[in-house]
């Protein structure tokens, strides 16, 4: 019991952190920055439930993220339409599509998933781009209405900072109660060995299109948050480039942990707003990034922390042996 | 309880095995041996589901369980062991046994995420429930261990108690003994004698002589793919045939 104490703990510091950090900065920027991270968090959430946990590659995610921004933009800059339904609905569009597509494609494994994923991504960002007639193209989309509460409007970005912290700080909680009830441990078990979960009578193959499916709503809704919020959208937010800057902020953050989408997020969204002169190689940066994670550090930069901790801790004790001995 | 009807398969051009039937009674510890390349462990993989027999038919208490799928046998009652030991490396000792319990729990995605008062119920459940198993096969202590950190013998050890949490009729052991040494094969022994008492049917695979010689009956003779004997141990080690597969003849 005390774990799970500890766990509410945490998540309650953490929640209290998020939705303080505005009184602490001044800045407008940063709090536009942070508005982000939290559009990021939620994405590098509902990715990790499928890589990180269920172990199934996605390369492709970038597009849910764009089916969800688009879905709620085109409807609700074109009908009188409640824009919290059309979110629904987004998600719901994002889900079906997971969910039809899944099946075929989570059938296959490692390599060949991610290919198709990559094509499922690459076709939705050409469909994004070349229908201009109901995307408006290369040149996007504008005038996407601010979400709105009876007399509250979510225009400026304190209103959009709490709109999208208490979403993601939701997404958050929903993630962790999953992640740590018996689906969550099938999917692990699937990670781990698949035939062995079959054998203990996990259906493998159910499981994995549903949390492809639970993965593309949580990216949907993630979407269509982002369209209210910045209230343009363009097919270029939703390519390639992308997903492979999702992938890496889950394996930055930590595989399979939701705190690392966190960390991950943050960092990766916040580095190329400091780094400005990445600008253009920031493809080769992620690479990069990859490649050293999962050389040295697999378990993400959350892994990193429990190693640091872990190592303080030791020579904390030796320290205190060294000093009972004196 | 479980029947083999004229099992074969063919890999190929190759005959793997051919019209192998045998049947297993409830509450006995049958032993299924043979030397290497008799086609034992692909008998196993056809009753759990994992290949495809070329023809034959298994039936499990009267049902015909050919060409199930693998993930629907555990909830008729039908777990096995594997021969490398496959682990859910990453989990803890407890959550792997805790798998075990999936086919008998039946909170979905959505009560999951929202920890409706019925999960809550179910988990706790399904914690209580893999402790006791844990401590039946005396592995309390390890419960908060990442399962690939434990020594080999007590990965073995893991696997049996998470196909018991499964709550089987009847559990199948592909070489539960292979890797083990010889005091703990003694306790594999006595494990698989408590096993059996709860009313749970075991089917093994050994190479280990003793360990089938002293709780087995009936064993199964495979050879080549073709049955070759079946009897009490006494018989199978007065049988002419099997010890000329064994030692080879003139």
């Amino acid at each position: 019991m005390t774990e799970k104490k500890r766990q509410i703990i945490v998540f309650l510091i953490f929640a209290a952190a998020a939705l303080s950090a505005p009184f602490f900065l001044k800045d407008s920027y940063l709090i536009t920055v942070l508005i982000f991270v939290g559009i990021n968090t939620i994405l590098a959430i509902g990715l990790n439930l499928l890589l990180g946990y269920a172990g199934q590659i996605s390369l492709g995610h970038a597009a849910f993220f764009g089916l969800g921004a688009y879905i709620s933009g085109i409807l609700t800059t074109r009908f009188p339409l409640d824009p919290f339904l059309v979110m629904i609905l987004a998600a719901f569009c994002a889900g079906a599509l997971a969910f039809v597509i899944g099946f075929p494609i989570l059938k296959l494994k490692g390599h060949y998933l991610a290919m198709a994923t990559l094509g499922f991504g690459i076709i939705m960002y050409i469909v994004f781009n070349e229908t201009v007639s109901v995307t408006g193209g290369p040149s996007g989309l504008s005038g996407i209405p601010y979400l709105s509460v009876g007399p509250l409007v979510f225009d400026n970005d304190w209103n959009n900072y709490y709109l999208v912290w208490i979403s993601t700080l939701a997404v958050m909680l929903l993630a962790i109660n999953l992640t740590q009830s018996r689906i969550g441990r099938a999917l692990r078990a699937i990670h781990d060995s698949e035939v062995a979960a079959r054998v203990m009578g996990v259906n493998a193959r159910i499981l994995k299109v549903q949390i492809f499916t639970v993965s593309a709503v949580i990216s949907a809704f993630a979407g269509s948050l982002y369209a209210h919020v910045v209230t343009f959208i363009a097919p270029a937010s939703f390519g390639f480039h992308f997903s492979v800057e999702l992938l890496t902020m889950v394996v930055v953050g930590g595989l399979g942990s939701i705190y690392g989408s966190f960390l991950g997020a943050a960092i990766l969204t916040m580095l190329p707003e400091f780094l400005r002169v990445f600008h253009d190689l920031d493809i080769i940066v992620y690479g990069l990034m990859l490649i050293l994670m999962t050389m040295f550090m697999p378990g993400g930069l959350v892994s990193g922390i429990q190693m640091v901790t872990q190592y303080i801790a030791a020579r904390k004790a030796k320290r205190k042996d060294e000093h009972a001995q004196a | 309880m479980l029947r083999l009807d004229s099992i074969t398969k063919i890999f190929g051009g190759l005959t793997a095995l051919e019209e192998v039937s045998f049947s297993v009674a409830a509450g006995s510890i049958t032993g299924v041996i043979g030397p290497n390349g008799a086609g034992k462990t692909t008998l196993f993989n056809i009753v759990t589901g994992l290949y495809a027999q070329t023809s034959g038919e298994v039936v499990l208490d009267g049902k015909n369980i050919s060409f199930l799928d693998t993930e629907k046998l555990a909830s008729l009652g039908l777990v096995r062991t594997f021969q490398n030991v496959e682990l859910f490396g990453q989990m803890t000792v407890l959550e792997n046994v805790m798998v075990g319990l999936h086919t008998g729990t039946k909170s979905g995605i959505f009560s999951c995420a929202f920890r409706l008062p019925r999960q809550i119920k179910e988990e706790k459940f399904i914690r209580e429930k893999s402790m006791e198993w844990l401590e039946f096969t005396g592995m309390t202590d390890m419960a908060g261990v990442a399962a690939a950190n434990l020594p080999f013998g007590k990965g073995r050890l893991l696997e049996i108690s998470r196909a018991l949490a499964a709550n089987p009729k009847m559990i199948l052991m592909d070489e539960p003994a292979a890797g083990l040494n010889s005091r703990e094969t003694v306790e594999l022994a006595s494990l698989i004698l408590k096993i059996k008492e709860t009313g749970i049917t075991v089917v093994l695979v050994e190479h280990d002589m003793d360990l089938v010689m002293d709780i087995c009956d009936p064993i199964v003779v495979l050879n080549l793919g073709k049955k070759l004997a079946q009897g009490s141990p006494r018989e199978i080690q007065e049988n002419q045939e099997v010890i000329s597969a064994y030692l080879g003849s003139d």
